[in-house]
């Protein structure tokens, strides 16, 4: 097992080192001086000097990589142009915000998923599979951003059971969580309710029921355990996913999360902020990747990688 | 004489073979009654966004400030939004530039993974490693996110919000086809080919690609409708195409301010993107049921 994370963490060392050049490169791939992207077009000419003085731009591309690199990884991800705060601060305040909706959807999507998988599975072919199955259909083709504003249309602004901005409460983060985990439900549902029939067909099963185990047994003991194998995995690697999908969320309900001083920070050329932002949530999303492997090997052992 | 008769009658034969396949594909197809939903609502969608401009006496851009926040009328069959333009007209110019957006980045996006998948797959050692080593980096970037980085770059707009979702697609095309490549590579017919002394070009693009393309069609499919969710999302956040566009996530970013009041100009654009991903979801599971059965199993 221990040789299998070494491997698993000696594969992931290039790719974070791609990501790592992809993201320093962004502000030297938009076509013009990058000092004058940075600090607008108006700006006189001392500003754009003391902008690539500050921002390191006058030092060779290498040498300007490898401190980009070095400071990112003792935790410094440059200044804000904007606010002149450190950006390494500025994601602390937001990121127990995102990881909390992230978490929520993740929980909500994987509770409400494998429920209605499971009692469709269950019911196969029956009203409740087929009104299940609708309704997950619906929650995977539907736009979060758009769920996002029919939930504030209804549940805020007619019925009034939630705030409409803002997360002062744990009850503005119900809305959010709901609006960003509805997808992944919709598709853990299909997952759970296709993994359930297919084990429900497995020899053991069978075996089972010709001992003579109650029906209930079978499905919650010897099935669900089985069934819910790859989907334990899915719901990992969505949550991963979820992170950086938060970004629509809190958009819609003006949450001050990370997705959201993201965009502000692409509106506003701010590209600290925006190469800082993307390189965390891309090497979170690895790591959570190798957190899901592992734990994948861990509950079914079947499992090989090459 | 003989033989031009000959050639004539294979012809004949051929083309009848080929009506038999597109008979029986459409027998199969037809039994998923919600994939023949799906299919009609998509050809609904694209004849509105054709013909669209006949169909309307409107201007989806143009203000009209007196006529703003009217009701749903026989005028106006969804009424008018905050600018007085007609809502009915803008979502039917959105669907053309939905449409464009999924078709040309869902193409670029195959394209460049055929490219990529190909050669990854074709050639193998070094070259492959490097490749797939450069396709996990982009997916790396989850989500959304990947198209926001590219976004970020090149500037909003409806040809850099194409280049984005493209961007966006290449990894799973490249995935599917460098499998593909690498299972027929080694059967009898390309060795062949090799033999005959054909390009590498020639046997990746002529010989494989042909017998690759199912789960590619597939693909393509389930990702025009991810296409349309990416790019409508990335102009919801104000990255994608920009007002005064009709494009559907820019007028659900507009309506947002006027949701207690006129709610309807966040529902109509959000059931439009909602229905067309739905059709191509439902479409794209026939498709693999008819075309890949054994990736229904999977």
């Amino acid at each position: 097992m221990g040789r299998f994370i070494f491997q698993r963490v000696l594969q992931v060392i290039p790719v974070l080192i791609g990501v790592a050049i992809l993201v320093f490169s962004m502000l030297h791939l938009i076509p013009g001086d990058p000092a004058r992207l940075v600090v607008g077009i108006e700006a006189t000419k001392e500003t754009i000097e003391i902008a690539r003085e500050n921002l390191g731009l006058n030092k060779p591309l290498y040498e300007q990589f490898f401190s980009f690199i070095g400071n990112a990884l003792i935790g410094d991800l440059g200044t804000s142009v904007q606010s002149g705060a450190p950006v390494t601060e500025e994601l602390a305040k937001r990121i127990p915000i995102t990881a909390t909706i992230a978490l929520g959807a993740t929980l909500f999507a994987a509770f409400f998923g494998m429920l209605g998988g499971i009692i469709a599975a269950i019911r196969q072919n029956k009203f409740t599979d087929n009104a299940i199955m609708v309704i997950a259909l619906l929650a995977v083709s539907t736009p979060s951003y758009f769920l996002g504003l029919l939930l504030l249309i209804i549940f805020s602004l007619h019925l009034g059971w939630f705030p409409v901005f803002g997360v002062d409460t744990p009850m503005h983060y119900v809305l959010p969580i709901v609006t960003l985990g509805a997808q992944s439900m919709g598709l853990i549902a299909r997952m759970t309710r296709s993994s359930m029939l297919d084990v429900i067909r497995q020899d053991y099963i069978r075996t089972a029921r010709a001992k003579g185990l109650p029906e209930r047994v079978i499905i919650y003991l010897h099935g669900l355990k089985n069934a819910l194998i790859p989907v334990v995995t899915i719901i990992g690697l969505r949550f991963g996913g979820l992170l950086a999908g938060t970004v629509l969320a809190e958009i819609v309900f003006s949450v001050p999360g990370v997705g959201r001083y993201l965009v502000d920070a692409i509106l506003a050329r701010d590209y600290p902020v925006v190469q800082g932002t993307i390189l965390l949530v891309a090497c979170i999303f690895v790591l959570i990747n190798i957190i899901v492997d592992v734990t994948y090997k861990l509950v079914d052992p079947r499992i090989r990688y090459e | 004489m003989g033989s031009q008769s000959q050639s004539l009658n294979n012809r004949i034969k051929k083309s009848s073979t080929k009506k038999k396949s597109v008979l029986l594909f459409w027998k199969r197809f037809s039994k998923r009654k919600v994939s023949v939903f799906g299919l009609v609502t998509i050809l609904l969608f694209i004849l509105l966004s054709t013909i669209g401009p006949l169909l309307t006496p409107y201007d989806p851009v143009d203000q009209n400030l007196i006529n703003n926040f009217q009701s749903p009328s026989m005028g106006h069959w969804l009424g008018t939004d905050n600018l007085g333009r007609d809502l009915l007209t803008r979502v039917i110019y959105g669907a053309r530039i939905s449409f464009q957006i999924s078709i040309v980045s869902v193409g670029l996006g195959l394209l460049g993974g055929l490219i990529l998948g190909g050669i990854s797959g074709y050639y193998g050692k070094k070259i492959d490693t490097i490749i797939m080593r450069f396709i996990d980096i982009m997916l790396a970037f989850p989500g959304i996110l990947l198209a926001i980085a590219i976004v970020a770059v090149l500037g909003n707009g409806v040809l850099n919000t194409m280049i984005a979702v493209a961007i966006f697609t290449i990894p799973e095309f490249a995935r599917i086809f460098r499998g593909s490549v690498i299972s027929i590579k080694e059967q009898e017919y390309i060795e062949a080919s090799k033999a005959i002394g054909f390009s590498d070009f020639k046997i990746i693009f002529r010989h494989i690609t042909p017998n690759a393309l199912s789960p590619l069609i597939v693909q393509a499919t389930q990702l025009m409708g991810t296409s349309i969710l990416i790019a409508s999302g990335l102009s919801f956040i104000g990255l994608g195409v920009q007002p005064p566009n009709p494009e559907w996530g820019a007028m659900l970013s507009g309506a947002r301010e006027y949701l207690s009041t006129y709610s309807m100009l966040a529902i109509a654009p959000g059931v439009a993107i909602t229905l067309v991903v739905l059709s191509f979801s439902l479409v794209g599971d026939g498709l693999r049921d008819v075309l890949d059965p054994q990736l229904k199993n999977k």
